[in-house]
């Protein structure tokens, strides 16, 4: 399963701060625990992460250092701020109710088009 | 798959795997760096995330070579990431004049040590420390002087010091480089106040600098120590065609800032004493006495700051300025060759003619240069040299029915220091620009290569410091100080 471009950037900042949110981080640690929460069927090409996180650095949700890995590489680190926290309740609140919304209209009895079907025999 | 590549990445791996890799890295950021919207800083981010995913795959079984393959595949088309990068600064596209330095903020910032004071924003301190220095030094004069006619007199010997020893500063020239810049220096103030020019006539009050010698020689200082800080601002290496060239470069943008700072500062000087005259204070004479003369020396220094600082950050302007008026400037001429054939009085015209063709003549030769300066050495020619060709063709036209006009009537009312001296910068120029077009007809025809145009233009530059040296030392004795 794919899932679709327009939701995959919908849900691309909500999930970023939440990774943030268990502690600082830089972007390919970033990456790979999206991949490894989501058994890799959440994915975007490497390079959108990086604009995405400068973006919230604008907005001031994350705060950012360069440091240096155990490697020697040179690694720009990504933390939440306090407003970052704040937007993340925000948006953990407006998601819920999207998800629930859709667990009511999609009630666990296989689906609208099982239904569907079913309707079109009786 | 070979054996080596499955050790540990952290701990290092074989060399020769490792060169090689620098070398894909090194290529890929090259590639990356065309796109204007991402930084150094951008870049080495990225790289990080290259490296890291590189070792992920080699850990997985893969080559190097595969995994970065698959690592640069992984992060995205180029153009994609580029362009989500320009959407989220699009500042970068408009590029901007960093006082900290293009390197600051970067990675390799975070361990290292920082500037010193002085040397940080390109040595903006420094800079503003010689414009005070200049603005006081004109001040100075002017107090101990008591005549504003002092100061015009000896502008260049009061305030190009000041920019001599902020290109030493910046360039650290040979000591007898500097030892030769100072005796320059030293003699063109000494023949400018030791000459005994003509005085104001009695009636004429303050009519500033009068006999035509002294403005001859003030001019003549002006350029020969402008090129002598040119000399110093090569850095021992004067005779380099691409020394000199560059000299040319900041000459132009200095100009294009200069005039920009003064249109900008006269502007706000107006409102200062409009504002001023508002609540009943007039501030006239401190803005006349003091911000104009100190701004005015100060601002040459900025301005050369500013040429340095913006090197390679924002467009230079005098290219561009170039293109635009060639094809106008190309245009009046014509209209003036058939004008002078129709009407054909220009033999009797008044006598600011020749000055005013000299002036001309400077402008097409600015033109030349500044698009010379401009080019890619390597394009073949285009509509734009054969632009330039009719422009000197017609600047060759113009100025030879000014010289048969002129050269009957030095006949007839023989010959004054005015006279002779935009004669001979006329001839000075007409033989630059002769040669230039028998160069550019050359270099459309593909039979000159554009080194020679270049050569030629930079090769020329001694000519003029004679010539100025000539008016300012042996003009005034020549012509009586008249």
């Amino acid at each position: 399963m794919r899932i679709g471009k327009d939701l995959v950037a919908a849900a691309a900042t909500p999930v970023v701060l939440g990774i943030l949110a268990e502690g600082e981080s830089y972007g390919y640690a970033i990456l790979h625990r999206v991949s490894v929460l989501s058994d890799g069927e959440l994915e975007w090409s490497d390079g959108m992460l990086y604009p995405l996180l400068h973006r919230l650095e604008r907005l001031g949700h994350v705060h950012s250092e360069w440091r240096q890995s155990d490697t020697g590489r040179p690694r720009k680190h990504y933390r939440l701020s306090e407003q970052g926290a704040a937007v993340l309740v925000e948006q953990r609140r407006q998601w819920s109710v999207v998800g629930d919304v859709l667990g009511k209209v999609w009630p666990d009895d296989g689906g609208p088009r099982f239904r569907a079907a079913l309707g079109g025999l009786a | 798959m070979s054996p080596e590549t499955h050790g540990d990445p952290n701990t290092g791996h074989a060399p020769a795997e490792g060169d090689e890799l620098d070398a894909l890295v090194a290529s890929w950021r090259r590639w990356m760096q065309r796109h204007e919207s991402l930084t150094g800083a951008d870049l080495d981010e990225l790289e990080g995330h290259l490296l890291d995913r590189v070792d992920e795959f080699v850990r997985a079984g893969l080559t190097r070579d595969e995994a970065f393959l698959i690592a640069v595949k992984r992060l995205g088309s180029s153009s994609d990431l580029s362009r989500e990068y320009a959407r989220e600064h699009s500042e970068r596209l408009w590029k901007q004049l960093v006082l900290d330095g293009p390197e600051e903020g970067r990675a390799a910032d975070a361990a290292g040590a920082r500037l010193p004071f002085h040397r940080r924003a390109n040595g903006l301190a420094v800079a503003l420390l010689l414009g005070v220095g200049a603005g006081l030094a004109v001040k100075t004069v002017d107090l101990l002087a008591g005549d504003p006619s002092a100061v015009v007199l000896n502008a260049a010997v009061i305030v190009l010091p000041f920019l001599a020893a902020w290109f030493a500063w910046r360039r650290r020239p040979p000591v007898g480089m500097l030892i030769g810049a100072a005796v320059a220096f030293l003699v063109a103030g000494l023949a400018l106040n030791l000459y005994p020019f003509a005085s104001a006539d009695p009636g004429g009050a303050d009519a500033g600098v009068s006999s035509a010698t002294a403005v001859l020689a003030a001019i003549g200082s002006v350029v020969a120590l402008w090129l002598v800080g040119g000399i110093v601002d090569t850095g021992g290496a004067w005779r380099s065609n691409t020394a000199r060239m560059d000299f040319i470069r900041f000459s132009g943008e200095w100009l294009v800032y200069y005039v920009l700072i003064a249109l900008v500062g006269g502007a706000l000087s107006g409102l200062t004493i409009g504002v001023f005259s508002s609540i009943g204070v007039d501030v006239t004479p401190f803005v006349g006495e003091w911000v104009l003369p100190c701004g005015a020396a100060g601002a040459v220094l900025v301005a050369a700051w500013l040429v340095g600082a913006k090197q390679r950050v924002i467009e230079n302007i005098a290219p561009v300025l170039t293109k635009v008026f060639t094809p106008l400037f190309t245009l009046m001429m014509l209209a003036l060759i058939i004008a002078a054939i129709v009407q054909w009085n220009i033999v009797d015209a008044d006598r600011d003619l020749l000055i005013a063709f000299d002036l001309v003549l400077v402008v097409v030769v600015a033109l030349l240069v500044y698009s010379l300066s401009a080019r890619d050495p390597l394009l073949p020619p285009g509509w734009f040299d054969r632009l330039l060709l009719v422009m000197l063709a017609a600047a060759l036209v113009v100025d030879l029915i000014v010289l048969v006009a002129m050269i009957a009537r030095t006949g007839e009312f023989g010959f004054s220091a005015n006279k002779t001296a935009s004669l001979g910068l006329n001839l000075i120029l007409l033989v630059n620009l002769a040669w230039a077009t028998r160069l550019q007809v050359g270099f459309l025809r593909r039979r000159t290569g554009f080194a020679a145009l270049e050569r030629w233009q930079t090769g020329y530059l001694p000519v003029y410091l004679a010539w100025a040296v000539i008016l300012l030392l042996v003009f005034p004795p020549v012509f009586d100080f008249a």
